[in-house]
């Protein structure tokens, strides 16, 4: 009897299969992959090793130092400016106004629907068709500088992509907080910037992030226009050395950028949402 | 006016004819890496939802390095480290030899590796959307695991993923103008020429981003009739 009940629990329980490590096809093609990651690593810092020589380092080390500060220096001055601007073009996306709205889309889809590197020309070279005028202006020495030129077509291009976002975080908060607060009493500038906007820039938080490294990837289409950046400074160590590890070092160097700029982001937006998580 | 209309027309005086060349370009470059950008990226997302750590890793690695580094970067590195490493590689079966590495195949290369790990965190999104009912459907049939890709996972899969993978096209079409940096005749390259010979940088640079849009409209009508027809099983509502 006792036996029967023992067989019928073993039965009914669930089969555990014992964690399996057994060479299986997966286990063989990701040791293999790994393995191929493992030569790639030891060929690149044998490669290193062997066209070490302390004369490049020496020579183009401050230089790479310089160029990565410029980069940084380009992304920042881009993003905030960038910022600044996307401000009226989103609140134009959002105005009941067709006229307003019309101009904005374009804006917005003008810039997101042409490359980067097109824009950085038009604004670049395209300067130069209206010298006369420019001059006139007074905005000559603004518009004849590479630098200024760059910050110019990267801040319209980020600011464009900013405003969406912007856009979108706000209209992804429901109307009945609109709603609520508006029952409360609440003047509706209190309600957008001590309701609606906190809530809307939790959302924007990643995608703020994703914009900030698309515009480190993005800054190294500067160095096209004759600006020293990082990635200028590796293409004129390139061409003067021929030695390929300028390339690696650049590598490098923003893949810990963005790394870095990655994990910060995870870590800030871990601490700005511990509310909104259900342990 | 009449000047403008005569150097873009085509034709002998006008630079229509070359432009349009650029477009052709830049479209096959963009057509020609998609095949291999989608492939790659499917199998990296099966890499990365695989239960065999060791697997995961190496996909991961891969991403991290290739949404990492700066498009235009990873040009160079395949553009110019191919060229050393094929140079080494064939100099040491048949001594020393002098190769130029094709800049349509270095930029199909480098945006197939940049397009891929996008595409595999599409996917693999994409796959996390698929209830895990399905599977045990398809195997409470007999279906086999290949078969059960195939017949009831992937059209599930791509329906999922058209969306983010419709925005990768958009991104990989704008992306192919950085090929003009290593000298392939696309439509920057061709406008940056005419810019050059005829002194009408702006026009010309305007006229490559107005067919960059145009490029851009006529992928999201393709992108929409796609969506539609990977919806034709759903019920209206």
């Amino acid at each position: 009897m006792s036996d029967r009940a023992e067989q019928k629990v073993e039965a009914s329980a669930a089969p555990t299969v014992p964690p399996s490590r057994a060479w299986s096809k997966a286990r063989l093609t990701g040791y293999a992959l790994m393995g191929v990651w493992a030569a790639a690593v030891v060929g690149l810092v044998l490669f290193m090793a062997e066209s070490f020589n302390p004369d490049f380092i020496e020579r183009y080390g401050e230089k790479f130092v310089s160029g990565f500060v410029v980069t940084v220096e380009l992304v920042t001055i881009s993003l905030v400016v960038g910022c600044l601007l996307s401000l009226p073009v989103a609140a134009m996306r959002m105005s009941r106004s067709a006229i307003l709205n019309g101009i904005s889309y374009a804006y917005v889809y003008f810039f997101r629907g042409t490359p980067l590197l097109a824009q950085t020309f038009l604004v670049y070279y395209g300067a130069g068709t209206f010298q006369p005028f420019l001059k006139d202006a007074g905005v000559w020495w603004f518009f004849r500088d590479a630098w200024y030129c760059a910050i110019f077509a990267f801040s319209l291009n980020t600011a464009a992509y900013q405003a969406e976002i912007l856009r979108g975080s706000i209209q992804n908060v429901s109307r009945g907080q609109w709603e609520a607060a508006a029952a409360l009493g609440l003047h509706k500038a209190v309600i957008f910037w001590k309701v609606i906007l906190p809530q809307a820039m939790i959302v924007a938080l990643r995608p703020y992030g994703n914009e900030i490294i698309l515009m480190i990837k993005g800054s190294a289409i500067a160095s096209i226009i004759t600006i020293y950046d990082l990635m200028g400074e590796t293409r004129r160590a390139y061409s003067r050395s021929y030695d390929f590890q300028a390339y690696i070092w650049a590598a490098v160097m923003y893949l810990v950028l963005v790394e870095a700029l990655r994990q910060t982001w995870d870590v800030i937006e871990a601490r700005l949402t511990r509310h909104l998580k259900r342990s | 006016m009449d000047e403008i209309l005569i150097l873009i027309s085509f034709g002998p005086d006008g630079w229509g004819d070359e432009i349009a060349q650029g477009v052709l370009i830049t479209v096959l470059l963009a057509v020609a890496t998609l095949p291999f950008g989608l492939l790659l990226g499917f199998v990296l997302a099966l890499a990365k939802k695989s239960e065999e750590p060791s697997l995961r890793a190496a996909a991961n690695i891969y991403t991290t390095i290739f949404r990492g580094l700066p498009e235009l970067l990873t040009l160079f590195l395949v553009y110019y480290g191919g060229q050393i490493l094929l140079q080494q590689a064939l100099g040491a079966l048949f001594g020393d030899v002098r190769i130029e590495v094709n800049s349509f195949v270095a930029g199909m290369i480098a945006l197939a590796f940049v397009f891929s790990s996008y595409a595999s965190e599409a996917f693999l999104s994409a796959f996390r959307g698929i209830a895990q009912g399905q599977y045990e459907g398809a195997y409470a049939l007999g279906i086999s695991r290949f078969k059960t890709m195939r017949l009831v996972i992937l059209p599930q899969l791509i329906r999922l993923s058209l969306p983010a993978l419709g925005n990768l096209w958009l991104i990989l079409l704008k992306e192919t103008s950085l090929v003009s940096v290593i000298g392939l005749s696309d439509i920057v390259r061709q406008s940056g020429i005419a810019a050059r010979v005829t002194k009408e940088p702006f026009l010309f640079f305007g006229v490559a981003c107005l067919i960059y849009l145009v490029l851009a409209m006529f992928s999201s009508v393709g992108l929409n009739r796609i969506e539609a027809w990977t919806k034709r099983g759903e019920v209206r509502r």
